[in-house]
C-alpha cells in the first residue's frame, strides 16, 4: 500500500527568474511544454536535469498555485468527524517502531520515538517510547488503588479520587531509559537517531508530590532513607529511590500533556522521578513502600548496572546524565541540495538544566555555540538550534551539551577510557553524523 | 451534588476527630491531611511482597532442588532452556560462574580480557545477593502467570537454579532458615559497587570532557560506520521520515547513490505506515468486537469470510453503509440460512471503519 507522493508534494527548487540566463530560460520553456502537465508538479523525483525544468515552472507559476485545488473550491469534512483527532494521513511515516532483533519477545521489548521527525521539546503522547517488561495493560481506574507502607505512622490507601482532589504539580521533564544509545557502546549499530536516542520523550506531567502523600502518611524522618516503587502489572516493577529524591521532586503523576497517561505509559498512575532513568519511573504504580535498606531488586541488581573494566558492577546508578542529539539532519536522511539549513537536535541533563550547547560540523575540530530555545527547564529537553550553509563537502556533525553544573558531554573514547567496552547503560557520549557528498547522512563514531 | 454533600460531611467529621486527637494544626494547614484511608493489615500483606537483601520480607518455607526441578520443567523449562541456559527467548540464567568464583564471591569471567566462560553475561554471572532471585521469581514468574508460585515452590525453583550453578549440592532443600548461608556462596556477592556520584543528583560524574571550541584535538578519522548489509536491517528509512521539509528519508532499498548531492534523483516521498496502521486498527475492532468468532478474514467460519463478503459485493454503490448497517442491525439469507444477530454493542465509528475496510478488499 505504499503512495507515491511525488506528484503530490512538490520541492519547489527557489530560483527567482533573474538568476537564469536567457539560454536557460528557453531551454527550460521548452521543457515545461513537452512535460507538460506532468512535468509542473515534479518534486522530489525531479532528476537534475530537470532543474531547469522545475525552475521554469517557478518562472511561469505553477499548478500549485495557478490551478485551485479541490480543498480550495470544494466543501470540507464536518466537526467531530473524529472525536479524538489524529495525526495527518501525511504524516503516518513517524511511528514509534521496533529495532529488529534487539529483542526477541514483544512484550519485554522497546519502541522507539521518532525524534528525526519532532519538534520543540514535547513529545506527542502517541510517539512516547515504550518499555514494557511483561506486557501492557489499560487498567480499569476506578478500581486502581495506591497504597504507601513501611516506616509510616498510618499506612494508607489512595483510590484515583482521593489523589486527584490532592494539590497537584504540572512540570516538564524528560525521561530516558537507561539503555538509551546502548547499541553504541561499541561499534556503530543502528542507522537513524530513532534508534540511537529514541528512548527519550519528554512531557508535560500532572501528579501529586511524593512528599505530599509521605507527609500525609507519617513518614519517620529518622529511620527513612529509601522508598521502594511497585508497578500493579505481572512484572510489578520495583526500585529503589534515595529519600532525597522522595522528598524532592518526584511525582505520583495521573497526567501526562493535558490528559491522562497513556496505557503503554502506565494509565492510571506511574511514578516520575526527574533525572533518573526511566525504569525507576514505575508505571501502573500500586505500591510506595518507605524503608531503611536498599531492596536489590532485579532491575537494579542484574540489569540496569555498569559493567566496569575490573569486573565489578556499579549498582543503583540511576541518573542521566549530560547528553544532546541533532535530530535534523541526522542519519538515514538525505539533504537534497547544497545550501542552508538549520542544523536542530535535543540536550538534556538529569542533574539540572542546559547551560550551553555546542555544534561542530568539522568532527570536533571547531565549534560554534547554538541558540537554545525557550523553555529552557531543568530535568527537561531543552531544543537547540543552528545556521550551517553546507558546501557539498563531507561534513561530520556533532552536539556537545554544558549542563548548569558545568559538566562537559564527553567522547565516547573518554567514556570507554574509564568504564570500558562491556557496558551498556548510561552512555550519554557525542554523536557523530557523517553528511556524504551525495547527500546521505549517516551513523559514525569520530573522536 | 450528593457527592458534594457526602464529602463535605466526611471532611467535617475528619476534622472534628483530628480536633479530638490535637492535630488540628495540620488539618488547617493542609486541609487535604485525611484523604485517603488506612490500610488493612490484610491488605498490607496482600500487597507487600518484596523480599530484601537482609531477608526482611522472605515468608517461612522450604523448598528442595526436587521440587524446583519439577516446578522448572512444568512452567519454566520451554522459555528458559532444561538448565537454565537457553538463549531462544531470553538471556541465559545459568553459565559462566565456576567453583572458584563461588570462594572469592567475585565472577572472574567479568574482568577485560579475562578469558570468557559462557556466550553473554548470565544472570548467575551478575546477580550478587539471592533474595533478588527469591524476590523476582516470586512477583513476576512464570512469564504468563506471575505470582502464582506457592512460597515453598520459590523456594524449590532457586534452589534448583543454585544447583546448576553448583551453589548448593543437588539434595539441596532451601529454607528461610539457610538462606543466609547460601548468600555466602553466591558467586558475584562482591562483584557490586556503590557508586554514589551517579546515585546523587548533585554528585559530579566520573566521566568529563572540555569545552575546547577552535583546533581541539580530533582525530577526524572515522572509527566506526554502519555495514552496507546493515543499510536496510531497519527496513527502508525513507518510509521513516516525514514526506516534506529540509531533507527526506534515504532510501535504503538501493545503494546509496554514487555522485554529489543533486546528480541523482532525490528519494521520492511516500507514506506507507497509514496503511499498515489502519489495517492493524481495524483487525483490533474485529477481535474486541468479537466479530472474529464467526468470520475469518479469507475463510468461511459460521457466517463468511470478509474475503468473500467483500468479493460479493465489489463495485456495489453505498456500500460501506450498507455493510455498517449490516453489522448493526444483522441480517439473514445473503449467504446461507445462519442469521448474523444485530451488534449493538459496535459503535457506529467501529462499524463504519470495519465496513471500510472490508470495502476495500478486506485486506
Amino acid at each position: 500500500m505504499s503512495r507515491d507522493l511525488s506528484d503530490v508534494i512538490g520541492r519547489v527548487l527557489p530560483a527567482p527568474e533573474n538568476h537564469l540566463s536567457a539560454e536557460h530560460l528557453e531551454q527550460a520553456r521548452k521543457a515545461r511544454r513537452s512535460f507538460m502537465g506532468k512535468a509542473l508538479a515534479m518534486g522530489a523525483g525531479v532528476a537534475a536535469s530537470a532543474t531547469a525544468a522545475t525552475r521554469a515552472v517557478a518562472a511561469e507559476g505553477e499548478d500549485a498555485i495557478l490551478k485551485l485545488p479541490e480543498h480550495t473550491t470544494g466543501l470540507g469534512l464536518p466537526v467531530v468527524t473524529d472525536g479524538y483527532g489524529k495525526p495527518s494521513k501525511w504524516e503516518a511515516n513517524l511511528q514509534r517502531r521496533q529495532s529488529p532483533g534487539l529483542t526477541r519477545v514483544n512484550q519485554a521489548s522497546v519502541s522507539f520515538t521518532p525524534l528525526q521527525g519532532l519538534f520543540g521539546i514535547i513529545t506527542p503522547s502517541g510517539l512516547h517510547f515504550e518499555r514494557h517488561h511483561q506486557g501492557w495493560w489499560d487498567i480499569d481506574p476506578s478500581k486502581h488503588r495506591l497504597m504507601v507502607n513501611g516506616l509510616v505512622k498510618r499506612e494508607r490507601v489512595f483510590t484515583m479520587d482521593d489523589l486527584m482532589r490532592l494539590p497537584s504539580v504540572s512540570r516538564i521533564h524528560f525521561i530516558e531509559c537507561g539503555a538509551n544509545t546502548a547499541t553504541e557502546w561499541g561499534n556503530v549499530a543502528v542507522p537513524t537517531v530513532q534508534y540511537t536516542h529514541g528512548m527519550i520523550s519528554c512531557s508535560e506531567f500532572t501528579g501529586v508530590l511524593l512528599s505530599t502523600l509521605l507527609e500525609m502518611c507519617g513518614i519517620d524522618k529518622k529511620k527513612a532513607k529509601y522508598v521502594l516503587a511497585e508497578g500493579a502489572d505481572g512484572s510489578s516493577m520495583t526500585r529503589t529511590i534515595d529519600i532525597e529524591r522522595a522528598m524532592d521532586d518526584v511525582i505520583v503523576a495521573w497526567g501526562m500533556n493535558g490528559e491522562m497517561l497513556r496505557p503503554e505509559n502506565g494509565y492510571p498512575l506511574r511514578l516520575v522521578v526527574p533525572g533518573i532513568q526511566g525504569v525507576s519511573w514505575v508505571k501502573y504504580l500500586r505500591r510506595i513502600e518507605v524503608g531503611d535498606e536498599k531492596y536489590a531488586t532485579k532491575d537494579e541488581a542484574v540489569h540496569y548496572i555498569d559493567h566496569m573494566p575490573d569486573g565489578t558492577h556499579r549498582q543503583y546508578t540511576g541518573i542521566q546524565e549530560c547528553k544532546s542529539v541533532i535530530t535534523t539532519p541526522s542519519a538515514g536522511q538525505t539533504l537534497l541540495d547544497k545550501g542552508f539549513y538549520n542544523v536542530t537536535g535535543l540536550a538534556w541533563s538529569g542533574r539540572g538544566a542546559i547551560k550551553r550547547v555546542d555544534v561542530s560540523v568539522d568532527g570536533g575540530r571547531n565549534w560554534r555555540t547554538a541558540r537554545l530555545e525557550g523553555p529552557v527547564l531543568p530535568k527537561a529537553m531543552t531544543r537547540f538550534n543552528i545556521d550551517w550553509v553546507w558546501d557539498g563537502k563531507p561534513a561530520i556533525l556533532q552536539s556537545r551539551a554544558i549542563d548548569s553544573t558545568g559538566y562537559v558531554q564527553p567522547k565516547i573514547n573518554q567514556l570507554r577510557a574509564v568504564r570500558g567496552t562491556r557496558s551498556v547503560y548510561h552512555q550519554n557520549a557525542i554523536q557523530s553524523w557523517l553528511v556524504s557528498e551525495n547527500g546521505e547522512v549517516s551513523n559514525v563514531q569520530v573522536y | 451534588m450528593n457527592i458534594d454533600f457526602r464529602n463535605s460531611i466526611r471532611v467535617a467529621v475528619a476534622g472534628l476527630a483530628l480536633t479530638a486527637l490535637s492535630a488540628s494544626v495540620l488539618a488547617q494547614s493542609k486541609p487535604w491531611h485525611d484523604i485517603g484511608r488506612d490500610a488493612t493489615p490484610a491488605e498490607v500483606k496482600a500487597w507487600d511482597i518484596d523480599v530484601r537483601p537482609d531477608f526482611k520480607g522472605l515468608p517461612a518455607g522450604a523448598g528442595s532442588v526436587q521440587l524446583g526441578e519439577e516446578v522448572w520443567m512444568a512452567k519454566c523449562s520451554s522459555c528458559h532452556g532444561d538448565f537454565g541456559e537457553s538463549n531462544e527467548v531470553f538471556t541465559p540464567i545459568i553459565g559462566g560462574t565456576t567453583k572458584k568464583d563461588i570462594e572469592t564471591g567475585r565472577v572472574a569471567a567479568l574482568v577485560e580480557g579475562a578469558p570468557s566462560t559462557a556466550p553473554q553475561k548470565t544472570t548467575m554471572m551478575k546477580v550478587a545477593t539471592v533474595s533478588t532471585l527469591w524476590d523476582y521469581i516470586n512477583r513476576a514468574m512464570p512469564w504468563n502467570a506471575p505470582k502464582s508460585l506457592k512460597a515453598d515452590e520459590v523456594y524449590g525453583v532457586v534452589a534448583y537454579l543454585l544447583s546448576l550453578a553448583e551453589v548448593v549440592p543437588g539434595d539441596f532443600v532451601l529454607s528461610d532458615k539457610n538462606i543466609a548461608e547460601v548468600q555466602k556462596r553466591m558467586p558475584n556477592r562482591n562483584g557490586m559497587v556503590f557508586y554514589e556520584p551517579m546515585w546523587k543528583v548533585n554528585g559530579k560524574g566520573d566521566v568529563q570532557n572540555v569545552a575546547c571550541m577552535k583546533d581541539c584535538p580530533t582525530e577526524m578519522k572515522i572509527r566506526s560506520s554502519l555495514p552496507d548489509f546493515a543499510r536496510d536491517a531497519h527496513g527502508n528509512i525513507l518510509e521513516q521520515n516525514r514526506v516534506i521539509g529540509p531533507v527526506r528519508g534515504a532510501d535504503t532499498t538501493k545503494p546509496a547513490p554514487k555522485g554529489p548531492v543533486g546528480s541523482a534523483p532525490a528519494p521520492k516521498a511516500v507514506v506507507v505506515a497509514a496503511a499498515a496502521g489502519g489495517a492493524a486498527d481495524v483487525k483490533a475492532k474485529l477481535a474486541s468486537n468479537a466479530c472474529t468468532a464467526c468470520h475469518g478474514v479469507t475463510n468461511k467460519i459460521v457466517g463468511p469470510g470478509f474475503n468473500e463478503i467483500a468479493a460479493k459485493h465489489k463495485g456495489k454503490t453505498d456500500l460501506v453503509s450498507y455493510l455498517a448497517g449490516k453489522i448493526k442491525s444483522g441480517g439473514s439469507g445473503v449467504y446461507g440460512a445462519v442469521p448474523m444477530p444485530p451488534q449493538p454493542q459496535v459503535s457506529d465509528a467501529d462499524a463504519k471503519a470495519i465496513a471500510e475496510w472490508i470495502a476495500g478488499g478486506a485486506k
